[in-house]
């Protein structure tokens, strides 16, 4: 316990001292790349620890991201209040497509999450009076602004990512070591004996929907107050399987790996397209080896060779 | 004091298509008494015990646990009133420490009291001899330890009825020894339905024995009734 705290505090003190001395551009990136783990961490509670494999968690960020763009600019309400519509808005979309969704399993359950989430989208598609549609809206500089922070700045915007990003490390490190963690653990693992433990699954499982939901939905609201945009892009497939393909590099079932995942991902794309411009051919190389040899993730790596406490 | 049926079934049946996988079971499990239930391969012994814990839903009949009807109620719940179920296919979480597949167990059973988790794992586990192993990885196991696991999760629910399908499979002659003394000692507190393949347990075991054969209860009693019973030799023999 004492090791795994070490490792999750010292990442976040990390990525504290990196605001003074990261370069702009990185600085920015990191921004960007703190919100997009949180949202990679929620979709991790699905499908790392409990074994639900999600095709549609891009309805949960949209979900959040309106709920919390629209009420804003519609409603008119302060940031602060705005950004709570949208984690709300995330956590009754989630519970009720969990309530619907988990009547199938498998296969079945992964083409639910799809079809529900291309609602989501074409839903802020045929409300494109209030939504803009495929244009989106922006949120105005002058409404970006909380207890007096004005939250378009780079240096208040990278404090309010870490301390997102932070609350949903400590958050999901604290569940995972949780009696109901253990209990995801154990569905995921086997469920069978999980409910002749005496286990109510069906709940748990909805459970998890709810927390991955709310959670991907608090990084989608944190996404549009930070960037002062809010867009249907963010409610189709790519933002679907993004989540999945950051978790499954950095390791699923691992606290730290959404983040390593997502982090690795954004500097591949980078740094190979500053080489060439067939850049994601070289993705698409490293992807497809990652994916031969190191089917755990990279975290998974790590666990297996050397840290087996790692949670 | 008349003996107290903690569990009791009537007209207990289950139909797989066509075929009567069990029929008409009137079966009656006193309170603190160790029950085995034996009979030839295919007899339904595990079906019917899955349709006892819950894990299949009965054709017809009823099945009341504590005097409550729990026929329709799921497994979990049935579980949570005090059965435990282990496995026949060797079921433990593979991937997790002994430790975590016997604290999944205890768990439950403690909800929010969560200090006494360890010492309890911990206690669970020397009763079947695996506390040095707690933190091994359950499927690295060897089998007849993975066993003792097994049953180390169903002692660990401190149930009310301890359901043990063919527990002593693959365990060694000196590892059946000690089964036999740790399912004395629980049932001192714990009703025990056995179902079993080995005679010599059953006999060291049983108060009364229950055999089934094609789906049918075909006789019930003393171990020295059954060892002595006509119809019972049949159905082993074939005669």
């Amino acid at each position: 316990m004492r090791k795994s705290l070490t490792l999750h505090l010292g990442l976040i003190a990390l990525l504290f001292a990196l605001q003074f001395i990261a370069p702009a551009y990185h600085h920015g990136n990191l921004a960007r790349i703190m919100v997009m783990a949180s949202f990679a961490m929620g979709y991790n509670i699905m499908f790392g620890y409990t074994g639900l494999l999600s095709l549609g968690h891009a309805m949960f960020f949209a979900v959040g991201m309106y709920g919390m763009g629209l009420s804003a600019t519609q409603l008119g309400l302060s940031i602060g209040p705005a950004f709570g519509v949208g984690i709300l808005s995330a956590l009754i979309c989630s519970l009720i497509v969990g309530l619907l969704a988990l009547r199938t399993i498998g296969v079945a359950f992964m083409i639910v999450t799809l079809m529900f989430s291309q609602t989501i989208f074409l839903t802020i598609l045929y409300f494109g009076g209030i939504t803009r549609g495929d244009e989106g809206f922006v949120i105005k500089q002058s409404t970006r602004q909380i207890f007096g922070l004005d939250l378009s700045d780079a240096t208040t915007r990278y404090f309010a990512a870490l301390l997102l990003f932070s609350l949903v490390l400590l958050g999901i490190l604290w569940l995972v070591k949780s009696p109901t963690g253990r209990v995801l653990i154990a569905i995921r693992e086997n469920e069978e004996r999980a409910k002749m433990l005496g286990y109510d699954v069906w709940r748990h499982k909805l459970a998890a929907v709810v927390m991955s939901g709310t959670v991907s939905g608090a990084a989608g609201a944190a996404y549009g107050v930070l960037f002062g945009y809010v867009g249907a892009s963010f409610s189709q497939v790519p933002y679907s399987i993004f989540p999945l393909l950051w978790v499954l590099l950095g390791g699923a079932g691992t606290v730290i790996g959404p983040f390593v995942g997502t982090l690795f991902m954004f500097y591949l794309i980078d740094l190979s397209s500053t080489v060439t411009d067939a850049y994601m051919l070289v993705v698409g190389v490293i992807l497809v080896l990652l994916t031969m040899f190191a089917r755990n993730g990279l975290m998974g790596i790590v666990r297996e060779r050397w840290a087996k406490w790692l949670p | 004091m008349a003996a107290v049926n903690l569990l009791s079934t009537r007209g207990l049946s289950r139909n797989f298509g066509g075929m009567k996988a069990v029929q008409n079971v009137d079966l009656d499990l006193q309170q603190g008494k160790i029950r085995a239930l034996i009979g030839p391969n295919g007899a339904g012994k595990t079906t019917l015990v899955s349709m006892l814990c819950g894990r299949i839903p009965a054709s017809s009949g009823t099945v009341t646990f504590l005097g409550q009807d729990v026929t329709d109620m799921p497994a979990h719940k049935r579980i949570s009133m005090g059965m435990a179920y282990t496995f026949q296919i060797t079921s433990i979480f593979d991937d997790l420490t002994v430790f975590e597949n016997v604290a999944l167990a205890v768990q439950h059973r403690l909800g929010r009291a969560a200090k006494q988790l360890k010492p309890e794992v911990l206690a669970t586990l020397e009763r079947v001899g695996l506390e040095t192993r707690s933190d091994q990885v359950a499927g690295d196991l060897a089998y007849g330890h993975q066993r003792l696991l097994e049953i180390a999760m169903g002692l660990g629910q401190e149930p009310k009825l301890l359901i043990l399908d063919e527990p002593t499979q693959g365990l060694s002659d000196g590892e059946i020894d000690e089964f036999i003394a740790l399912i004395r000692e629980v049932s001192a507190n714990t009703t025990v339905l056995l179902i079993e393949h080995n005679i010599s347990v059953v006999m060291a075991l049983a108060d009364a024995i229950t055999v089934l054969n094609f789906g049918e209860i075909i006789a019930e009693g003393t171990p020295e009734e059954i060892h002595a019973n006509p119809a019972v030799q049949a159905a082993y023999l074939g005669g």
